[in-house]
């Protein structure tokens, strides 16, 4: 096994997270001129770390590091709408496809970039959907935030918008298909929709490219065709909603949420006890992980981009929380450890292997 | 120019000497210089960002605000945008 290295997106700036000698950390940061970052992540395209989000004074824009981030270039080229179009407010995802980078944006929209995070395009297809015109903001904005490509084909993608939903492309993203049968979406009057589910965060396992697990805002679901239809997988867990999901990297069936206390009621943690859930088969049945973890006034959350595994077997899982505690487990969520505290705001976690 | 904005891009001066017949000629010849400056200083429309501010000879200007040889301009990132 090599070091681990976890790259933090927070409110104020990229950190590098270091594993050293003797179970020790090394906190690199803040980077990127302390800027609201939602997406720290690693492009191994082109072995570099990419961080995305906005300033309120400079806008949206990617960064780039090539040397592990001591040194940075930023660029927004091409990540525009036009003059006619509405502004892009910031980037909430960078994901690494294929030779290819795509971000997703907010007010929501796809975009690519095929030379490494420094010019990009619209994939204009995405908002192209008939379903467009009647897309509305969540809670936190109008947000593409989720982008799951398929592991072999590079014309296949899913995408998950806040309060609008999952989509499937096939074609490069020229056409797009809602993927949402099965899904509820309590705060919408009538049977569930086609469309206007709240995803949170969408997930799935190279090994198995057609079954997919979403965090919704009204529970968490499987899908066993590619999206087509989703089974609820909630019962078991202490509430419907969360929203970070992320699938264990050797077994496919493995699953790790944090349920937080419900839309309108903080969104915390419930009863200040902190857990990850896990589940082992599927979803069927879920177990409460939190050896290390505070079991009492923790009234902490964590976002949908903020937990993670490395590539090791057992894996390590990492998570980092709104209140800027990042924990570990060495074990597969088995124990837990405080790996740092003091952070800003933890948006989102990645992990990348050093020395490699 | 603000330290904000110079350190994005490190190379540029605070202070430098211009020849544009308005603001917004102004800010894409320090785009041309330094790549990019533009996309932080401006939205779509175009305009300015919300919470950039630029003055010219003292009073707030648009990116329409002419400007003479003798103009002195400040951009100045608002207190409302922190």
């Amino acid at each position: 096994m090599g070091r681990t290295g976890l790259l933090l997106g927070t409110r104020k700036g990229a950190f590098l997270v270091a594993e050293e000698d003797g179970g020790r950390w090394s906190i690199k940061g803040p980077m990127c001129e302390a800027w609201p970052l939602h997406h720290v992540t690693w492009d191994p395209g082109t072995g570099s770390l990419i961080a995305a989000g906005g300033s309120p004074w400079y806008g949206a824009a990617v960064w780039r590091s090539t040397d592990m981030g001591e040194s940075w270039t930023h660029s927004s080229e091409g990540l525009t709408y036009g003059d006619d179009g509405p502004k892009i407010d910031t980037i909430w995802n960078v994901t690494a496809a294929h030779g290819a980078l795509y971000a997703g944006v907010d007010p929501a929209g796809l975009f690519r970039s095929d030379d490494g995070g420094r010019t990009w395009s619209e994939v204009s297809g995405l908002r192209a959907h008939s379903s467009e015109p009647h897309w509305q903001p969540g809670n936190g904005g109008l947000i593409l935030h989720s982008i799951t490509p398929h592991p072999s084909d590079p014309n296949h993608m899913w995408i998950g918008i806040s309060a609008v939903g999952v989509f499937e492309t096939r074609d490069g993203g020229a056409t797009w298909e809602t993927r949402n049968h099965g899904v509820r979406a309590d705060f919408i009057p009538g049977p569930a929709p086609e469309f206007g589910q709240c995803v949170h965060k969408l997930g799935l396992h190279p090994r198995r490219p057609d079954v997919l697990f979403q965090q919704n805002h009204c529970g968490v679901y499987r899908s066993d065709d590619g999206g087509a239809n989703w089974t609820d997988l909630t019962p078991g867990l202490p509430s419907e909603f969360g929203f970070p999901l992320v699938v264990h990297p050797q077994d496919p069936s493995t699953v790790y949420v944090i349920p937080l206390n419900g839309a309108d009621k903080g969104r915390h943690v419930p009863d200040g006890h902190l857990a990850v859930w896990r589940t082992r088969d599927d979803g069927a049945s879920w177990e409460s992980l939190d050896r290390g973890l505070p079991t009492r006034d923790a009234y902490v959350g964590v976002l949908r981009e903020a937990m993670a595994t490395d590539q090791n077997d057992p894996a390590g899982v990492y998570f980092g929380t709104s209140t800027g505690q990042l924990f570990g487990s060495p074990d597969d969520g088995d124990t837990w450890r405080l790996v740092a505290d003091f952070l800003p705001a933890i948006w989102s976690v990645e992990t990348v292997q050093l020395d490699a | 120019m603000p330290r904000s904005l110079i350190a994005l891009f490190p190379a540029a001066p605070r202070q430098l000497d211009v020849a544009a017949k308005d603001v917004e000629e102004l800010i894409r010849a320090l785009d041309g210089r330094w790549p990019g400056m533009w996309d932080r200083l401006c939205e779509p429309g175009p305009r300015l960002r919300e919470h950039i501010n630029v003055f010219v000879d003292g009073e707030r200007a648009s990116l329409t605000q002419p400007l003479t040889p003798r103009s002195v301009v400040h951009i100045i990132p608002a207190v409302a945008g922190g």
